[in-house]
């Protein structure tokens, strides 16, 4: 052993050298093993749009459809519906949609394309349960203030009719309305966005 | 010593016993960056393989993305009518019917290529004559007793087995007699294309593989070269 | 300097736990013969190749389907639908045959220098466990893709154990979980594949790396570095483990990984020896592929199962060519460990086992021929006579005096440099001058030209000098 004459520096630099060249190695060995675990092609295919007729559905009639996995409603709203819509804005959170998950065409006081047809994700925006289904008005559990709408048995959280979340619940946005477009006035299809004009 | 060396001989020379003798193929010519001919080779499979075998492995999406395609002219020009471009290369036919008309199920062709080899694939696809012995009137000298019939005999036209005698000894030989409505070498290329296809699904990442593995190899040379030199800074210590 | 939060922190931790300890033990002062030559390099790589299969086996793990209806396909979808799955298979595919690469080379080195011998004979010992162990694991895993040879492959092997007489039916049933080879097997080889047998491995590596951390390591001239200390305690002819073998381990890495990446982007299947072309076909039970063969690491045990001409004897013979492994460190009665001082006797049987290992290796690839039986019947004698007749040419061989100390061995730069200087005298010799004389053009440039042709005399001069000294090395 001769430890007499050693170049430090060039130690310092050489080892500093290898392990940046080591740890670059090492990030980019790393991105295709997180990125295994993204979604795979498979899981893309389950995502493609999905076509909803709704030429059969009643007035008041909900219905789910899976989209990427995710139950997706749409509910065709009656005319007393829409009426007492108008009417909840002080009691909501976020009435005007400003601050919740929509396409630009959807935002709008109903939260949706046409009046009646309402689409949205049907996921609370608290953790991810699915909220039931309450078209009817003061229900015994609910209570008087219930207007029909969409109730969390999570956490509690109250949603109306056009998926807008009520003041003091858990929930803190409204719920999120996916892309769709109308391919003809009885056919929609989910997953694609609506184009500018509409006819 | 001289045992060994004999022994040594004795086991290359085994070798050459040891390999069997098979029908000699005819070699494919493979080049999977020629998008032109994957795109014919695609819709070749489409037209004349599809209706019996599938290449579930595959996606329409895939290949229009590998290959450069629209999504929406892969959906028009070569995938089957109704198909989405998620879709597998899924066959229309069902499992019951196949193995009642060929006596087994065709098999999927996405990994055939993987199996079998390019060569193989061009040469039995090429190498099918009439045998009036077997149910379907054909047989094939590269897969004798093949339970496929010949999908491409129109292209093709219909071959005869000759058996031809040389000094060297006996060997059989294919004699086209009717012309089919390709010539011979657009019928060599209509093949091609479609092996090139077949060997393209088999392992789909092949050309990327290749592309990326060039970067891994200058980067593992450029970590070897700092570590070498960082080994003999520190055994400066000990020698 | 004022400690930091961040040093008490780790002065924190460090009061708690050994780690600047562990480090000193294993690493930074655990001292290593100076000497260590190319053979040493397959340890710490053998230690990479199993970090790299756990790492992508875990990730294998999260898409793979151990189902009979859907482990082939789901390693199509890995292949294909998952973002860079190929890349993670086929780093577990080629870590599969680089581990036994690198494993046969770390085997052999120990037979070279007597790595097997007092006192390391229990590192040797749990070294064989592992090797068992591992190609436990390769086997199993070999099932998991369920594609032809993992189905027959598997049916073979396991059919092996009905060979046993009185219990061997059962215990075959009992291992399969079915009449043949089907979802339940796929099932539970899953389960030993991904957790039983790795713990296994992991386990006995800590247990090889302890006991060989005891006793210390051999080196190419096969002295104990032990026996001669400085006034400090270390061993004179020893150096750290830490830098000076972690740098150079980094280099062997380098290399490795070189040929690794290689095969992994061009040549994963490696012409049907890493990934076999029959296994691209699902399993079928209806239909064994008209040649079989295991992967290429399990073929010479394979060669010998098939060159004994019964079943019972062939299931022995294979065994017992694993077994006699584990006897190595008392079958070799010599008391020189490393082959530089050893006698021809031992060097002339050792050549003649990795020729019969290799070619073993060779017509386990190949289909049966009366040809290829009858050498594989030869091999095999001479694979059992070097184990079994070494207690015999172990005792009579003629030893050369071991070193005291650590003998300088040239470095590869040395090597080349001293062959550069050798080399214009040896192109001298091989080749002749032949003058000619030509003229160009005008006659003031008249002149002889000389030619260097190669002159066969040279040739042969060179060729005997070369394999005298091969024979002399061999005495």
């Amino acid at each position: 052993m001769n430890n007499k004459g050693v170049d430090k520096s060039k130690r310092q630099f050489l080892t500093s050298a290898l392990t940046v060249v080591g740890a670059v190695g090492s990030g980019y060995l790393a991105v295709p093993f997180l990125a295994q675990m993204q979604p795979s092609v498979k899981a893309m295919a389950a995502g493609a749009p999905v076509e909803v007729d709704i030429s059969k559905m009643e007035v008041g009639q909900l219905i789910r459809v899976a989209w990427r996995g995710k139950p997706v409603w749409v509910l065709n709203r009656t005319p007393e519906v829409l009426v007492t819509l108008t009417t909840l804005d002080s009691e909501l959170r976020d009435p005007l949609s400003d601050e919740s998950d929509q396409p630009e065409s959807s935002k709008n006081p109903g939260r949706s394309l046409k009046p009646e047809i309402f689409v949205a994700v049907g996921l609370c925006t608290h953790l991810g349960c699915s909220p039931t289904f309450r078209p009817e008005v003061a229900p015994v559990d609910l209570g008087d203030k219930w207007k029909g709408g969409f109730f969390c048995p999570c956490h509690g959280s109250w949603f109306d009719l056009a998926g807008r979340v009520y003041r003091g619940v858990p929930a803190p946005t409204n719920l999120e309305i996916p892309p769709y477009r109308y391919i003809s006035d009885t056919r929609i299809i989910i997953g694609e966005v609506a184009e500018e004009k509409t006819a | 010593m001289k045992n060994l060396i004999t022994l040594i001989l004795l086991v290359t020379l085994s070798f050459g016993v040891v390999a069997s003798e098979e029908v000699e193929l005819q070699e494919a010519d493979i080049d999977l960056s020629d998008n032109e001919s994957l795109q014919r080779g695609a819709k070749h499979f489409v037209t004349y393989c599809l209706g019996c075998h599938s290449a579930k492995h595959m996606r329409y999406l895939r290949f229009a993305m590998d290959v450069g395609v629209d999504q929406k002219k892969m959906l028009e020009d070569i995938a089957p009518e109704g198909a989405s471009i998620y879709d597998q290369l899924h066959s229309a036919m069902n499992k019951h019917d196949a193995e009642k008309w060929f006596g087994v199920q065709p098999p999927d062709l996405s990994l055939i290529a993987r199996s079998r080899g390019a060569d193989w694939l061009y040469s039995y696809l090429k190498s099918y004559y009439s045998d009036t012995a077997r149910p379907f009137g054909v047989n094939n000298l590269v897969f004798e007793d093949t339970a496929m019939p010949n999908p491409l005999w129109q292209l093709q036209g219909e071959q005869h087995a000759e058996i031809r005698k040389t000094i060297y000894g006996e060997y059989t030989k294919l004699v086209l007699d009717d012309p089919g409505t390709l010539t011979e070498r657009e019928f060599d290329v209509f093949v091609n294309d479609l092996v090139n296809f077949l060997v393209y699904v088999g392992e789909p990442v092949q050309l990327e593989r290749e592309r990326l593995g060039k970067y891994v190899i200058i980067f593992l040379l450029m970590f070897l070269v700092i570590a070498y030199l960082l080994k003999k800074e520190y055994w400066k210590d000990v020698d | 300097m004022k400690p930091t939060r961040l040093t008490e922190c780790g002065n924190w931790v460090l009061d708690r736990f050994p780690v600047t300890k562990f480090w000193n033990d294993h690493m930074a002062h655990y001292y290593a013969p100076k000497n260590f030559n190319f053979w040493y390099f397959f340890g710490s790589l053998a230690l990479l190749v199993l970090v790299n299969q756990i790492i992508t086996g875990i990730l294998l793990t999260m898409n793979y389907k151990p189902d009979a209806k859907l482990a082939f396909d789901s390693v199509e979808y890995i292949m294909r639908d998952v973002p860079w799955g190929w890349l993670v298979r086929y780093m577990h595919s080629t870590g599969a045959s680089a581990f036994f690469i690198v494993i046969y080379l770390h085997m052999f080195r120990a037979l070279i220098y007597g790595s097997f011998k007092h006192p390391r004979e229990l590192i040797w010992i749990f070294g064989m466990l592992l090797f068992v162990a591992l190609m436990a694991e390769a086997f199993m895993g070999y099932l998991l893709p369920w594609g032809q040879m993992s189905f027959w492959g598997a049916q073979v092997i396991i059919s092996l154990f009905s060979a046993i007489p009185v219990i061997g039916d059962d215990l075959s049933l009992w291992i399969r979980g079915d009449y043949v080879i089907a979802d339940a097997t796929l099932n539970r080889f899953f389960a030993f594949h991904v957790i039983a047998v790795p713990l296994v491995l992991v386990m006995l590596v800590f247990m090889h790396l302890v006991a060989l951390h005891e006793v210390g390591s051999n080196n190419p001239d096969g002295i104990e570095i032990k026996e001669s200390k400085d006034p400090w305690g270390h061993p004179v002819d020893g150096i750290p483990f830490h830098p000076y073998y972690t740098v150079k381990d980094l280099v062997g890495v380098g290399v490795f990984l070189l040929f690794f990446a290689t095969v992994i982007f061009y040549m994963p299947e490696v012409g049907g020896y890493f990934l076999e072309h029959a296994n691209f076909i699902p399993a079928d039970p209806m239909k064994t592929p008209e040649h079989i063969a295991p992967v290429w690491y399990f073929t010479p045990f394979y060669s010998i199962l098939r060159a004994i001409p019964d079943k019972f004897a062939g299931v022995i013979g294979m065994g017992g060519s694993i077994v006699v492994l584990f006897l190595m460190p008392w079958l070799d009665r010599c008391k020189v460990k490393s082959i530089r001082y050893r006698g021809g006797i031992f060097k002339k049987a050792l050549f003649l086992f990795v020729i019969s290992f290799l070619a073993l290796g060779y017509l386990g690839t190949q289909p049966v021929t009366p040809v290829a039986t009858t050498l594989a019947r030869l091999f095999t004698t001479i694979y059992f006579g070097f184990f079994l007749l070494m207690p015999i040419y172990t005792r009579w061989e003629k030893t050369k005096p071991v070193p005291k100390s650590l003998t300088k061995v040239q470095s590869l730069e040395e090597q080349l440099h001293a062959l550069e200087e050798q080399l214009p005298a040896l192109i001298e010799e091989i080749t002749e001058l032949k003058s000619s004389n030509t003229e160009i053009g005008h006659p003031a440039f008249k002149s002889t030209f000389f030619s260097r042709r190669p002159n066969p005399q040279g040739m042969v001069h060179v060729m005997s000098r070369l394999a005298k000294k091969l024979k002399g090395s061999l005495d």
